[in-house]
């Protein structure tokens, strides 16, 4: 399973102020230690950048710096992303755009997606309100292939989110979130790739239990052929590679946590 | 419509390997595909045989075999020239066996002598073996490991108990080292990986996951092999990419069929082709799975696999 790194986000406050600066000390730190960790990918996110459309290519460019990995580009801001697609080195695999949705304001992305020939997360959610279960996201999902389809986009590009919401609010949406993992795989063949703003599902919950609902979560979504999660790879990768040992996806050795 | 036959086409990869050094350096390896399925990929190497000799006379080894190194077994060097300028040995395997505490206990000294000259008296890879005795092995190993230096040599065996030496002998003289456990591909990954947190390259190690001879557990053996090379090929584990080694010689020539008189036994057939189709039927079985070196003993059978690999390539 892809670890993508969260870790870059403009929510931190260190993060947001080094990127305010344009300080690479801090995001080339960050975004090492992730790799370090088994992030295959490293999140960007730097929020709707209104005003500064050229962060974007200046963390593409700070953090394939010193990280041989490709970059998810999350932003809603168009003229950024283009920006940051432009430099992004693809060298160890397409750029992912952090995302498109059925929300006609997000559609724009897919024009960007097919132009760069990059991947593109596809959040199962409209303009109207929240998806209420796995058949409505499913319904949302064959939406937004079908656009995608339009645009000439290959369904290998596309990780369908399924939107995870938090635990603590709406627990019934958990169970709802792992199912709806199983029912997008079912939507092509070869299955769709799937994604999960994985700690979405602790917010709002206090500090000493958000790993733990984090990893238990990311176990049960795993089951369910889960390709790849945003979160803390140091806080996942024990999981991911337990799970991989127990669905018997890599050969087990006494070190294999080491490895 | 034309019929277009399914490929299977793997993530991972299998490292090459080179033994030895100059124009009689041979490469194992290299293929992303499961043995002799070049029509599926890449199959850049064929699998490579090295001749079993022993810096002692092989006074076990059934009469079969030893009478075809007759005048020559009783030392490596001639035995070693031997083989490669009569039968055109591409590879030779020194098996310091007389170094064991209980069949000589030959010094590590004598036996870094004996490398020596048996390096300078032929040109082709040596596989350097110690007599399997834990302990001893590591004095043996790091001595002859010095001698031989600059000559690309395979160092073994490398085992649970003593690997740390053996694997820094290797390192320190720049060879190759074969990495052995006992018929667990779990423990042999587990090896692996303790080798390269050494420090030790791993591409440079060769996995012998320990033989055994048709009739005595040869299923254990290739069941083992395979899964070494699904795993190393399917699930790209970076940590079970290395050449696998079949040391088939000592398993066959040990056994009763290969040295059972055709005067007990009749209906067992003539006793000369029966050991020679042992070893041969052995050997193939491992190339199957995954085997791309292979130590043996008797020409004919080292013939008849070569043949073998030449039709299948």
């Amino acid at each position: 399973m892809l670890i993508i790194g969260e870790k870059l986000s403009i929510i931190a406050k260190r993060v947001r102020e080094a990127m305010m600066k344009r300080d690479k000390g801090p995001i080339q730190e960050i975004a090492k230690a992730q790799f370090a960790k088994g992030a295959g990918m490293i999140d960007a996110n730097i929020g709707p950048a209104e005003g500064v459309e050229d962060l974007m290519e200046w963390m593409v460019t700070t953090i394939q710096e010193v990280v041989p990995a490709p970059v998810c580009l999350d932003t809603t801001n168009y003229e950024a992303l283009e920006k940051g697609l432009k430099v992004h080195n693809n060298e160890w695999g397409r750029p992912l755009i952090n995302s498109t949705s059925n929300d006609p304001e997000r559609f724009p992305i897919l024009e960007l997606t097919a132009k760069y020939n990059c991947d593109v997360i596809a959040l199962t959610v409209g303009k109207g309100g929240l998806p209420a279960d796995a058949e409505e996201r499913a319904a949302i999902a064959a939406e937004l292939m079908g656009r995608a389809a339009e645009y000439g986009i290959p369904m290998e590009h596309i990780y369908l989110d399924p939107l995870v919401l938090q635990a603590a609010t709406t627990q019934d949406q958990a169970l709802k979130v792992v199912q709806t993992i199983k029912m997008f795989q079912d939507l092509n063949d070869p299955p769709m790739k799937t994604v999960v703003g994985l700690s979405n599902i602790s917010n709002g919950c206090p500090k000493h239990i958000r790993h733990i609902l984090n990893e238990h979560f990311l176990t049960l979504l795993m089951y369910e052929g889960l390709s790849a999660a945003i979160a803390d790879p140091a806080e996942i990768i024990t999981t991911v590679k337990t799970v991989d040992i127990l669905m018997n996806k890599t050969l087990y050795a006494h070190s294999y946590l080491e490895m | 419509m034309a019929f277009t036959p399914p490929k299977e086409t793997n993530t991972g990869k299998v490292y090459s390997v080179t033994m030895g050094t100059g124009d009689k350096a041979v490469t194992i390896g290299g293929e992303n595909v499961l043995p002799f399925h070049g029509f599926e990929g890449v199959v850049p190497n064929k699998p490579v045989i090295a001749f079993d000799v022993m810096d002692i006379a092989p006074v076990d080894w059934p009469d079969t075999v030893r009478e075809i190194y007759a005048g020559v077994s009783d030392d490596p060097v001639t035995w070693a020239k031997f083989c490669v300028e009569k039968f055109n040995a591409k590879a030779i395997c020194l098996r310091l066996a007389g170094t064991h505490p209980d069949n000589g206990n030959r010094s590590a000294a004598e036996a870094a002598e004996t490398v020596k000259k048996v390096l300078d008296a032929v040109s082709v890879p040596l596989i350097i073996l110690g007599s399997n005795h834990v302990e001893k092995d590591t004095e043996v190993l790091v001595k002859t490991a010095e001698v031989a230096k600059g000559r690309n040599c395979v160092i073994g065996k490398a085992q649970e108990a003593n690997y740390k030496t053996v694997a820094a002998a290797a390192m320190a003289h720049d060879h190759l080292l074969i990495a052995m456990s006992e018929l667990d591909i779990n423990l042999s990954k587990q090896l692996n990986i303790m080798i390269t947190q050494l420090g030790f390259n791993k591409e440079k190690i060769i996995i012998d996951p320990m033989c055994s001879a048709l009739g005595y557990g040869l299923e254990y053996t290739y069941t083992v092999m395979e899964r070494i090379r699904l795993a190393a090929l399917t699930q790209n584990d970076v940590t079970m990419q290395q050449p696998i080694v079949g040391d088939v010689g000592m398993y066959v020539w040990k056994i009763k069929e290969v040295s059972a008189s055709e005067d007990t036994l009749p209906m067992w057939g003539a006793l000369k082709e029966r050991g020679i189709g042992w070893e041969a039927q052995t050997a193939t079985a491992l190339l199957m799975s995954g085997a791309e070196l292979l130590i043996m003993r008797h020409p004919e059978a080292v013939a008849a696999v070569e043949a073998f690999i030449n039709e299948m390539m």
